[in-house]
């Protein structure tokens, strides 16, 4: 493309629409039409002048605005599809990996859930093609700004007064006519009155109010560039942790991510609503629904080791504080958060057993088994004693005669025992679980039997942490002043020239509120007594609606 | 004058030709990197072969301490393992069998217990006879440090100290005796 030279001797740059220099219009569409395009000031977008190399190729495809728009109609499908049916990860299977959750998926939506899953849908926001296409948007974005900006902000630095007459009567805002002889200098007076900067050249005068307004739209983007950058972060390590751990009463834990800390769990506690006196106003709720909690509470305390200590090496912590986490009421501490999420209640902790004989029903002691902590034998005295030989927490069944445990987890404790007594010294086996006792090695004379059981609850906590929050509420605030500056602010300007022949010529434009500028220009002209302006766009409007109501009549007639 | 101006021309050109190129490559590069990130960071395996293995220090069941930079130009084999997971109790007896003849070429087991009662485990090592030395993580502070997932979990530390090779799941006597001679002193 060539260099365009204007008839005022101004040489543009190739895809300039209206002279830099004196505002004609350079194209032949441009000549052709009523009203200049003023978007950009009439400036070439930069790539749209180069398209040489492939690296300019590429600029330039991201320089339009359909392509962003493309790509952010995109990403709204694909964040609507990702809603359909839970991610993977707020899925809920007893055992997380790739084989349950796909399982998870086709048992409960079907050929749907199985579609979803074989498209990656069920992870869909943290999957390659949804960060490439976040990626595509940003730049995008910076391409777009880039290419807008910089012409924009070299033409408005550089604006000239003086005009050429037919940029001033293609603007909106027009104006000619005689005027008196001092309407220059009182519309100056009252132009600068009304806050307005005004330039003075030759016979010429420009008005400009509010011009910062225009790089509301490029503020908001590097506010929302921020903000992508803050969301990039968190998938860095060490930026953002969401992590779950599930600690038992009496229980000490190291924290998942956070090294060196270790949680434990003194005390669990929920409370409903009793529905009686000041809680009264609760009864109809409880009536209703069976019970309304009041309070779910994790009394913990938090210990540190000292940092040349190593993982394992839990004697040398010390206790940093403890605290009660509440729901909104987490624990904090270097810069992680704790919160109270979940919980199990009743996990067996001990159980008592009394040691009887058979026929007679006799009891020899009682004994209580801590299931943290089983011991390897229990004295009842009198030569009588219950010796544990395996401990089976979640018993599942028996292979090649040696009992099974499924899971660490008492949720189905068995005991493999022999009992000594005066009567039987060489003992006797057994082996029990809950309601159900097997004498492997033939008949007992003794049986223990269950007579109680302590409980404890499980905590369900999660663990945050989250360094990209100051960005991201930079990237908003930011975001937000350059919505507020293109929004709320315009950007207004006057042009007025004196002809050698005496009158006076008028045009204003703004980029948005043209109530305002008129309500400004009224002022002006009324101080001045400068001619009567016409709104252009609105004159094309009437005159297409009157030719529209005639072509109708027409058709009527006919 | 025209030639002045034909050079400022092509200074132009190349210098827009330079910066176009280093915002695309960097936001290219933001991607890629962000990409990469999250497709590793719901890995298992946070801990990578070649990584430093992290110390830590464990008691076994005897009260002896290990601590594994102690075993520094030695090979440690480190297990991870629950009396409740098949596979690694059908792996026991074969580690310990190969474990009586490294241990004298400088190859070291430490099997470590994910957070279960003494009892437990002492009548799970009497069980199987069992000579290498356990450990009970009670506050699971190793596994979390070594970022442990499934079990069993084998992690293989090389004399350097380095992580040599990752196992998860059940091995056989022939795996067990070809990462000892991987992690064997020279």
């Amino acid at each position: 493309m060539e260099k365009l030279q204007c008839k005022c001797g101004h040489v543009n740059p190739p895809g300039t629409i209206l002279c830099e220099s004196c505002g004609r219009s350079l194209t032949e569409e441009e000549q052709h039409k009523k009203l200049a395009d003023m978007r950009y000031e009439g400036t070439a977008r930069r790539s749209q002048t180069y398209n040489k190399s492939i690296i300019d190729k590429i600029w330039n495809f991201f320089s339009s605005v359909k392509i962003g728009v493309s790509i952010i109609v995109l990403l709204l499908i694909a964040a609507a599809i990702g809603t359909i049916l839970p991610q993977a990860q707020y899925v809920n299977v007893p055992v997380r990996n790739d084989e349950t959750i796909k399982a998870y998926y086709a048992d409960v939506y079907g050929e749907i859930g199985k579609i979803y899953h074989f498209l990656g849908f069920h992870d869909l926001y943290s999957s390659a093609w949804f960060i490439i296409l976040v990626g595509l948007l940003a730049i995008s974005l910076i391409v777009a700004s880039l290419d807008r900006f910089v012409p924009l902000y070299r033409s408005l630095k550089n604006q000239r007064v003086l005009r050429h007459r037919s940029f001033m009567n293609k603007q909106r805002i027009y104006a000619e006519g005689p005027a008196p002889e001092d309407a220059m200098e009182k519309a100056e007076e009252k132009l600068k009155e009304l806050k307005y900067k005004v330039t003075l050249d030759k016979n010429g005068l420009l008005a400009e109010k509010g011009r910062f307004s225009r790089w509301g739209p490029y503020v908001n983007h590097i506010g929302l560039i921020i903000f992508l950058f803050g969301v990039m972060l968190r998938m860095m390590p060490g930026f953002y942790v969401d992590e779950t751990l599930w600690i038992r009463e009496g229980e000490t834990r190291a924290i998942p991510e956070a090294p060196g800390y270790f949680l434990e769990s003194k005390d669990f506690t929920m409370e409903t609503y009793t529905g009686e006196g000041d809680e009264a106003k609760f009864e109809e709720a409880i009536d209703r629904v069976g019970s309304v909690a009041k309070n779910y509470q994790t009394d913990i305390v938090l210990y540190q080791t000292p940092d040349e200590s190593l993982p394992g090496a839990t004697d040398e912590m010390e206790q940093v504080k403890e605290h009660a986490i509440k729901v909104n009421q987490p624990l904090k501490f270097d810069g992680y958060a704790v919160y109270q999420m979940d919980f199990r209640q009743n996990e067996l902790r001990a159980m008592t057993f009394d040691l009887t004989n058979k026929e007679t029903e006799e009891s020899l002691g009682t004994f209580t088994i801590d299931l943290v902590k089983p011991e390897k034998s229990y004295d009842l005295g009198d030569d009588t004693r219950v010796d544990l030989m395996g401990y089976y927490p979640d018993f599942s069944g028996f292979e090649n005669g040696e009992p099974q445990t499924e899971t660490p987890v008492p949720n189905n404790p068995g005991f493999l025992v022999r009992m000594f007594t005066p009567e039987t010294p060489d003992g006797e086996v057994s082996f029990i679980v809950i309601q159900n006792t097997i004498e492997p090695l033939g008949e007992n004379q003794y049986k223990l039997t269950f007579q109680s059981a302590e409980t404890r609850d499980v905590s369900g906590l999660t663990i945050r942490k989250d360094r990209t929050l100051p960005i991201l509420g930079l990237g908003g605030l930011i975001f937000m002043i350059g919505v507020a500056q293109g929004m709320y602010f315009n950007h207004r300007r006057f042009w007025i020239q004196r002809q050698e022949d005496g009158e006076l010529v008028l045009a204003g434009h703004t980029n948005k509120n043209w109530f305002g500028l008129k309500k400004d220009l009224d002022q002006v002209s009324g101080f001045a007594s400068l001619p009567a302006y016409i709104d252009q766009q609105e004159e094309i409007e009437k005159k297409e609606k009157l030719k529209k109501e005639q072509k109708l009549e027409g058709d009527e007639l006919s | 004058m025209a030639e002045d101006k034909k050079v400022k021309k092509t200074n132009k050109k190349r210098n827009r030709a330079i910066m176009r190129s280093a915002i695309l490559s960097l936001l290219v590069l933001a991607i890629g990197y962000t990409i990469y990130n999250s497709v590793t960071a719901d890995d298992v395996e946070v801990l990578r072969v070649g990584d430093k293995a992290p110390d830590f220090a464990l008691e076994d069941m005897e009260g002896n301490r290990h601590k594994l930079s102690d075993y520094k130009g030695e090979g440690v084999f480190l297990n991870f393992w629950g009396t409740w997971c098949e596979p690694c109790v059908k792996e026991m007896p074969a580690m310990d069998r190969q474990y009586k003849e490294y241990e004298e070429q400088g190859v070291h087991i430490l099997a470590v217990n994910i957070a279960q009662s003494d009892f437990e485990v002492q009548s799970f090592a009497d069980r199987f006879d069992l000579s290498f030395p356990i450990a009970i993580d009670r506050s699971r502070s190793v596994m979390t440090a070594y970022n442990i997932r499934p079990l069993p979990t084998t992690v293989l530390v090389n004399p350097e100290g380095d992580i040599q090779r990752i196992v998860t799941g059940e091995m056989s006597e022939q795996d067990i005796k070809g990462f000892m001679e991987e992690i064997k002193p020279q």
